[in-house]
């Protein structure tokens, strides 16, 4: 029954979104209000039935339908209920479903904003963005339909999701945050293309254009970020990042829609970059849809991907196709978008922008040849290879020092042609504060990685900019308008507000890489064989084995180890366990770890000996870990800051003004 | 145009300085993926480079020796002896599926630096193997 309701919604959704590309392009061509109003109709029947079509799934899987093919898939009468919800998104056919689902939600957002603007460019926009949900229903109606009914007889019981992905409670939050980043790009995409097609980018599009991508950006920091803290917390390996294909197809998108953000700041002031900036869009898209690719098609090998199936060919072919369409739009209309610039000298905020934007195209494009050499390398040659960790590092960490360098020197710098004596002005006091930071990270961290201290150097600059550019504004008004420090900082915080985020944003990241630099080059690890109730000392701390713990739960045995560690005047139990699935033959270590600003003390269990007498224990000590998910919600803290002003700071000149704070 | 030659170079040189790091990096940084008959028939090129190796443990070849943990990998047709002095995982046994990465010593034992026991439940040995391994028990595919 819930099989078939199903089935219906989504034909219904996949009817609408086909149809309504149709009229919105007519509506486009013709410039009819009516067609346009009929695309927003069926664009809204499309947002529901797909979104139907989710509860529907979810119906089934909390009610334990097994009739239905993907519930006996994944479904189990031992898992609790949570993992049961969630498992829409552990495996490929509900996973996609929970992309049509994400799609209902963005295209419908669009197509209620732009209800009555921009007749110009809308029209384009949603056809476009249709386009990609027509395309997505028809996965979901036919190659990976999760609704088909499950082979007769119906089965009594599933085998639940996959381990791996029932061992952490982050799995719950990682995977929607990276879908709603990857889908949300649908929008800014539809929006370049309609600018494209009607040849408009006026300053309010590319205002709403940016918006729209400072959204699913923010998703798909902290779906990267979650990634790693999921890797860190469930795989055992004392480590976040290792260059895999599938993180390096989340990180891909990250780095355009990060160039697309910043060239977008520039056409707004000076009209100049208009065509880059949607050729970046435009790449972002495309980057989301390869990534998709990378992760379910099998082709790479990788820790996340845990879904993999035949839609491989069908995906590479609408890969294909848009990439076509969008190198065929870019080379016939870009000319249309040519601002008319000034020439900024070279010193100034525009060309920091500039090679900021160069800096991450290049970081994405040698990313990619990465990712990409072992498959051309197979496809060319037939030898099967991998390119190394190396490779990747010594890429990212020269770009990344020079991209945290530049986030600093950017605001300093003034627009347009600036004096000599302004730019040393500018410039002086960062460059103070950065060989500050310079002293105190060799005195600290020694002089042994050179690299770190060059992001400690490069982040002390960005960050006496970023607080600088916050607190300027709040001294000038004390001093020139005598307000009090709370009122001038609310008041150039309302004023400000977008700008405030995005230093907030900037700050961040700073907390970012300066923990990854940190951790990675002074992360330390051993293993080692303990018996019961002895005690191995590593790095300062010394580790007890205790006992081994047994732990029934209806889903799963749980064989926990108890280890007393001692160190720097703590002292802390970690337990550390192999978890044995109920449908899974081999068990599946879950390391534990304690974590403070300075350093996380990591435990992953390799081994419980025979009887219980020993165990064999991977010990990782790995420095200011923490501090890059806490950058993480810095980083959220200010993307919502510049999504949300509390008061709208162009048109604001002309409504009243609000009640007057505390003194003039 | 003289104001516009600093900018061209500036792209020139960061495309330049990135171009020279990805492709001087990219070569000396490839690790080959071979099978156990792979690796032979590699010859006196296999003893340099750092290699990933693959295939399955071969029955009653696990043994110790001191802190190391010695074993076969087969790919049904050819084997080569690993010898690693990482403690092996839990998941580790005979017959299981595992990528060792390191490189060929000259007494054709292959030094392991990085042992990773294969997630995959359902690796199955090549159709034409010599090797007895008992079906594993196969968990529902998803």
């Amino acid at each position: 029954m819930l099989g078939q309701a199903g089935q219906i919604f989504v034909l219904v959704a996949l009817a609408a979104a086909m149809a309504g590309a149709v009229t919105g392009f007519a509506a486009g061509s013709l410039r009819s209000h009516g067609l346009l109003r009929w695309t927003q109709t069926l664009s809204r029947w499309f947002a529901v039935s797909m979104t139907a079509a989710v509860a529907v799934m979810e119906t089934a899987l909390i009610r334990h339908d097994f009739s239905v093919k993907y519930v006996s898939e994944v479904g189990s009468l031992q898992t609790p209920l949570y993992i049961t919800i969630v498992s829409l998104w552990s495996s490929l056919s509900g996973s996609i479903l929970l992309w049509g689902l994400i799609l209902a939600i963005f295209v419908g957002a669009f197509t209620e904003w732009s209800r009555d603007r921009h007749p110009e460019n809308t029209p384009w926009s949603l056809a476009t963005m249709l386009v990609i949900c027509a395309f997505f229903s028809f996965l979901i109606a036919g190659p990976a339909n999760p609704f088909t009914p499950a082979p007769s007889p119906v089965p009594t019981d599933g085998p639940g999701p996959n381990p791996l992905l029932q061992n952490h409670v982050l799995m719950i939050v990682h995977p929607p945050m990276l879908y709603l980043g990857y889908v949300g790009m649908t929008v800014p995409f539809g929006m370049a293309v309609g600018a494209l097609i009607s040849g408009q980018l006026g300053p309010a599009w590319t205002q709403a254009l940016r918006r729209a991508l400072l959204i699913p950006w923010g998703f798909l920091s902290v779906g990267i970020v979650l990634g790693g803290w999921w890797a860190y917390a469930v795989l055992g390996w004392g480590g976040y990042w290792s260059w895999d294909p599938v993180e390096n197809a989340s990180f891909l998108p990250w780095l355009t829609a990060t160039a697309a953000l910043h060239s977008a700041m520039l056409p707004s002031r000076r009209d100049a970059l208009k065509g880059w900036t949607v050729t970046l869009v435009l790449v972002t898209f495309v980057l989301t849809l390869l990534g998709t690719f990378m992760t379910r098609s099998g082709v790479f090998n990788s820790v996340h991907s845990f879904t993999q199936s035949d839609i491989g060919p069908i995906f590479l072919a609408f890969l294909g196709a848009v990439l076509i369409a969008c190198v065929l739009l870019l080379a016939s209309r870009i000319d249309k978008l040519a601002g008319e610039g000034a020439n900024p000298t070279l010193i100034s905020r525009e060309s920091s922008f500039l090679v900021n934007n160069l800096l991450l195209v290049g970081l994405c494009f040698t990313v990619l040849l990465g990712t990409t050499f072992p498959l051309i390398m197979e496809a060319a040659k037939g030898v099967r290879l991998s390119v190394g960790e190396p490779y990747f590092n010594q890429v990212a960490m020269p770009t990344g020092v020079a991209l945290l360098f530049l986030m600093g020197v950017g605001p300093a710098l003034p627009w347009g042609e600036p004096s000599l004596q302004k730019v040393v002005q500018a410039l002086g006091p960062p460059v103070v504060a950065s060989l500050v930071a310079l002293g105190l990270g060799a005195a600290i961290l020694g002089t042994s990685s050179p690299w770190t201290l060059a992001t400690v150097w490069a982040a002390g600059f960005a960050t006496y900019v970023s607080v600088a550019a916050m607190v300027s504004p709040v001294l000038t008004r004390m001093r020139e308008k005598k307000e009090s420090v709370g009122g001038a900082f609310t008041q150039a915080f309302l004023r400000n507000q977008r700008r405030y985020g995005g230093y907030v944003v900037h700050l961040g990241i700073v907390i970012i890489v300066v923990a990854v630099a940190i951790s990675h080059a002074w992360r330390q690890d051993t293993e080692v064989t303990i018996p019961k109730g002895q005690t191995v000392s590593f790095a300062g701390y010394d580790f007890r084995f205790d006992m081994v713990e047994k732990v029934r739960e209806p889903h799963r045995t749980r064989q926990q180890v108890v280890v007393t560690v001692k160190g720097e005047g703590e002292e802390f139990v970690l337990r550390p366990a192999l978890n044995q699935y109920e449908m899974s033959m081999n068990p599946i270590g879950s390391p534990d770890v304690h974590s403070t600003a300075k350093r996380d003390v990591y435990l992953s269990l390799l081994k419980i000996g025979d009887t219980n007498e020993s165990i064999s224990l991977h010990i990782y000590l790995n420095p200011v870990i923490a501090w890059l998910w806490w950058g993480m919600f810095v980083v959220i803290f200010g993307t919502l800051l510049t999504l949300f002003t509390i008061r709208r700071a162009p048109e604001s000149a002309a409504a009243p003004a609000p009640a007057p704070q505390a003194a003039k | 145009m003289n104001k516009k030659l600093p900018a061209i170079l500036v792209v020139v040189a960061v495309v330049g300085v990135l171009g020279w790091l990805a492709m001087g990096s990219v070569g000396d940084n490839l690790v080959y993926y071979w099978t156990p008959t792979e690796l032979h028939a590699a010859g006196a090129k296999a003893g340099e480079a750092t290699v990933r190796l693959g295939g399955l443990v071969k029955p009653g070849s696990v043994t110790t020796e001191g802190n190391a943990t010695l074993f076969l990998v087969t790919d049904g047709k050819d084997e080569v002896k690993v010898r690693t002095q990482e403690i092996p995982p839990q998941m580790f046994r005979e017959c299981i599926g595992v990528v060792v990465e390191g490189t060929l010593g000259d007494d054709q034992v292959f030094e392991s630096k990085k042992l990773l026991v294969k997630h995959d439940e359902n690796y199955k040995a090549p159709t034409d193997s010599t090797v007895k391994c008992p079906d594993m028990p196969m968990p529902a595919k998803e």
